[in-house]
């Protein structure tokens, strides 16, 4: 039963506002005039936010933004809660809040208990200083005693496994050994209440596994915890219930399997595929070759948001306004850093490109289910006459942002374990024996 | 946050802490907060210590070289070219040299706590901890760098056969003084730094223009009598005063009026660094 003793996160209207700034529509004509008067209206404007006390704002026209709205909840001693929602939903702003690293600008949060938050892995590390005393440094800087780290010592250095580079200075580390060191440092926090924001998004594999063992166990010991991620399998392992942020708002607040499939399903709704709409009728005019439609399928649903156990289609849909030879429609998948991963051609690997005659076409390609990572990628498509043009000018404002959510056959075998490739295709193996014991 | 009430690993403590979190709502244990973070504060100003000096080749050795430099330009400059009077019968080298110590520690803190909170952002962002930890643990370096100082100060005494009286005793009163002083505009700029970066591009020229305004490379008592009341506004000029009598034997005298008025100037100036960063120091994570 349920008091209100054991309530210890209450949000009551919680609610974050951010002013921001931006540049009006670029007149079509710049007279150094106008220039001059801009200038001198935000050097005005500046002035005045400095003897009021105001943050500056850069740009022409100011606007409120509200990051956090309206939000309520409530959290009981010992659970373990996920947060889930797109980027820029307000997560990470709502565990900013309840880390007092912000203020709310409206309603109020009351915290029963001591909170450590993790909103990042070696925050404060510093280069210069060794393993040794960055372990120190940190430790004081998540809120443990000079005492505790001390306790904890030998146990912080032999889950890290940097036992050999104590007195190195981190900056020689390799990036795998300094996301071990911090995670260890990270890992061993035991406050009442643990905020942790996606930080678990990083290192290898099998170290992750070893963080969320460890979270587990902290969970065990009856600690309340607040848990970012976009990795709905870990969610999944380790929340007890969740709550799903959509425009700062919470959009559902309840058991963990309901809500992720809340937010997979509500995903479809959204997206850019609307806006690509507007994209395709403002390409500029081709003679040959005119874009009708582009779409982004699963399971017939025109959608962004993708499970990797499930195939995936790519579908252009256009005139062909005279006769051409080569032309190539392509679409490309880069990683969100901008690398490409992999780009495919409509007509294959055919050396001679068919004359094509003037009509509709519709060409689609099915990307295979398990075959993309639970991962954002970036879609961006082309069509282009070989060595003549490209009739889609590029680089194509045609951008799309995939969002895969692992489902299938490879993530399913180990829940939590988060595929660190680009790409987690499912190959066919055959194992026999040949000797037999 | 108070890692000390938790022991590791035992389980979940109940505790009555109690927080909330509302717009605009004063911190109403903020002194108390910041008693809690002193592990931190300790643990802050180790980190700037201990990262100073390495990759400099001969490390501590700057914070001798640079004012004994100084103290030679000063001293040939304002004694021998201008050929302006020590405090009594004290070298004048001495003279400067009291001086400059405390203007060192002044100018130090002023220049390293407005750079603080800027280069510091990543802490800022992802951790809450009283924001006046990170410019106040900068005070430590410079107190550091005062105490080797204060050893280059000791061997020209030595060297001079000038020995200081009683008076040195009162000598840490001064120090807190000038870190005081330091402190308040200090603090004022640090928090305007965060919003104004164009506060970054004052604070050298003022260092600068410091250094010759204020009583360094003479005597304040060259200032023409009916000035001097008005010169003690500088809150240094109090400060140095202050080290000169302590260090220089009786052979400086301290100008009463001017002082209070230094030390009042002081103490304004601290109430408004402290109360202007309290005020603005919610806001910082929105900013940086």
């Amino acid at each position: 039963m349920a008091t209100n003793d054991d309530i210890v996160i209450r949000a009551e209207g919680l609610g974050k506002k951010y002013t921001i700034g931006h540049t009006a529509e670029r007149q079509r004509y710049v007279a150094l005039r106008d220039v001059m008067a801009r200038g001198v209206r935000n050097l005005q404007r500046s002035a005045m936010d400095l003897i009021r006390g105001r943050p500056m704002v850069v740009g022409d026209e100011v606007e409120e933004f509200w990051a956090l709205r309206d939000v309520n909840f409530e959290i009981k001693r010992g659970e373990v809660v996920g947060v889930i929602g797109r980027n820029g939903a307000g997560k990470s702003t709502l565990l900013k809040i309840l880390s007092r690293i912000t203020e709310p600008s409206e309603g109020r949060a009351s915290i029963h208990g001591r909170v450590a938050s993790l909103l990042e892995v070696g925050t404060g590390f510093h280069p210069e200083l060794t393993g040794r005393e960055n372990i120190y440094l940190n430790g004081a800087i998540l809120g443990m005693s000079r005492a505790e780290i001390k306790a904890k010592f030998d146990e912080i250095v032999a889950f890290a496994e940097v036992e050999k580079f104590l007195d190195t200075p981190v900056k020689r580390y390799s990036s795998g050994m300094y996301v071990r060191l911090a995670f260890a440092v990270a890992a061993h926090l035991e406050p009442e209440i643990l905020v942790v924001d996606e930080v678990l998004a990083v290192g290898d594999g099998a170290f992750q596994q070893k963080c969320l063992g460890k979270m587990g166990e902290i969970a065990g010991k009856g600690r309340t915890i607040l848990f970012v991620s976009h990795n709905m399998s870990t969610i999944q392992a380790l929340c007890d219930s969740a709550i799903l942020l959509s425009h700062g708002r919470i959009l559902l607040n309840g058991d963990t399997a309901d809500v992720i499939r809340k937010y997979i399903d509500g995903a479809q709704s959204i997206g850019s595929l609307r806006d690509i709409t507007s994209l395709i009728e403002n390409l500029p005019h081709d003679p040959i070759f005119r874009l009708r439609r582009f779409d982004v399928l699963q399971d017939e649903q025109s959608t962004l948001n993708v499970l990797s156990g499930k195939p995936v289609d790519i579908l252009f849909d256009y005139d062909i306004l005279g006769e051409v030879r080569d032309l190539i429609i392509t679409f490309l998948l880069y990683d969100t850093d901008g690398s490409l991963l992999f780009e495919s051609f409509h007509n294959g690997d055919s050396e001679i490109s068919p004359l094509t005659h003037p009509g509709r076409y519709v060409s689609c390609c099915r990307i295979p289910s398990d075959f993309l990572a639970p991962r954002t990628y970036e879609l961006r498509i082309n069509a282009a006459i070989h060595r003549v043009r490209d009739c889609i000018p590029q680089p194509s404002e045609i951008n799309l942002r995939l969002n895969v959510t692992g489902t299938g056959r490879v993530n399913s075998a180990y829940p939590g374990y988060n595929t660190p490739g680009r790409l987690a295709p499912l190959l066919r193996w055959d194992t026999v024996v040949t000797v037999s014991k | 946050m108070s890692p000390q009430d938790i022991a590791p690993d035992a389980p979940a403590k109940v505790t009555d802490h109690l927080l909330i979190l509302e717009a605009g709502r004063a911190e109403r244990h903020y002194w108390l907060d910041l008693w809690r973070y002193r592990e931190l504060f300790v643990i802050l100003a180790w980190r700037d210590l201990a990262v100073r000096y390495k990759q400099t080749v001969i490390g501590v050795a700057w914070a001798v070289v640079r004012p004994f430099l100084t103290m030679l330009i000063f001293t040939f400059i304002f004694g021998r070219v201008a050929k302006l009077h020590s405090d009594g019968a004290a070298p004048y080298s001495i003279m400067v040299f009291a001086g400059l110590m405390p203007w060192t520690l002044f100018s130090s803190i002023l220049s390293e706590a407005s750079a603080s909170l800027v280069s510091n952002t990543n802490l800022i962002g992802k951790i809450y901890f009283p924001r006046l930890i990170i410019p106040s643990a900068t005070i430590v370096v410079a107190l550091v760098d005062f105490a080797i100082t204060f050893g280059l100060l000791v061997a020209m005494m030595v060297w001079f056969r000038f020995a200081p009286d009683w008076r040195i005793l009162f000598l840490p009163l001064f120090i807190v003084l000038g870190v005081l002083a330091s402190l308040g505009p200090a603090l004022f700029i640090t928090a305007l730094n965060v919003k104004y970066r164009d506060f970054r591009y004052i604070i050298p020229f003022l260092v600068q223009l410091g250094t010759y305004v204020s009583p360094v490379g003479f005597s304040s008592s060259v200032v023409p009598a009916q000035w001097r009341l008005f010169y003690s506004l500088n809150p240094v000029v109090g400060v140095i005063d202050g080290f000169r009598w302590c260090l220089l034997g009786g052979q400086s005298q301290l100008y009463l009026p001017g002082f209070g008025l230094s030390v009042a100037v002081v103490a304004g100036f601290l109430w408004i660094g402290v109360a202007y960063f309290r005020a603005t120091e919610r806001t910082f994570a929105d900013l940086l």
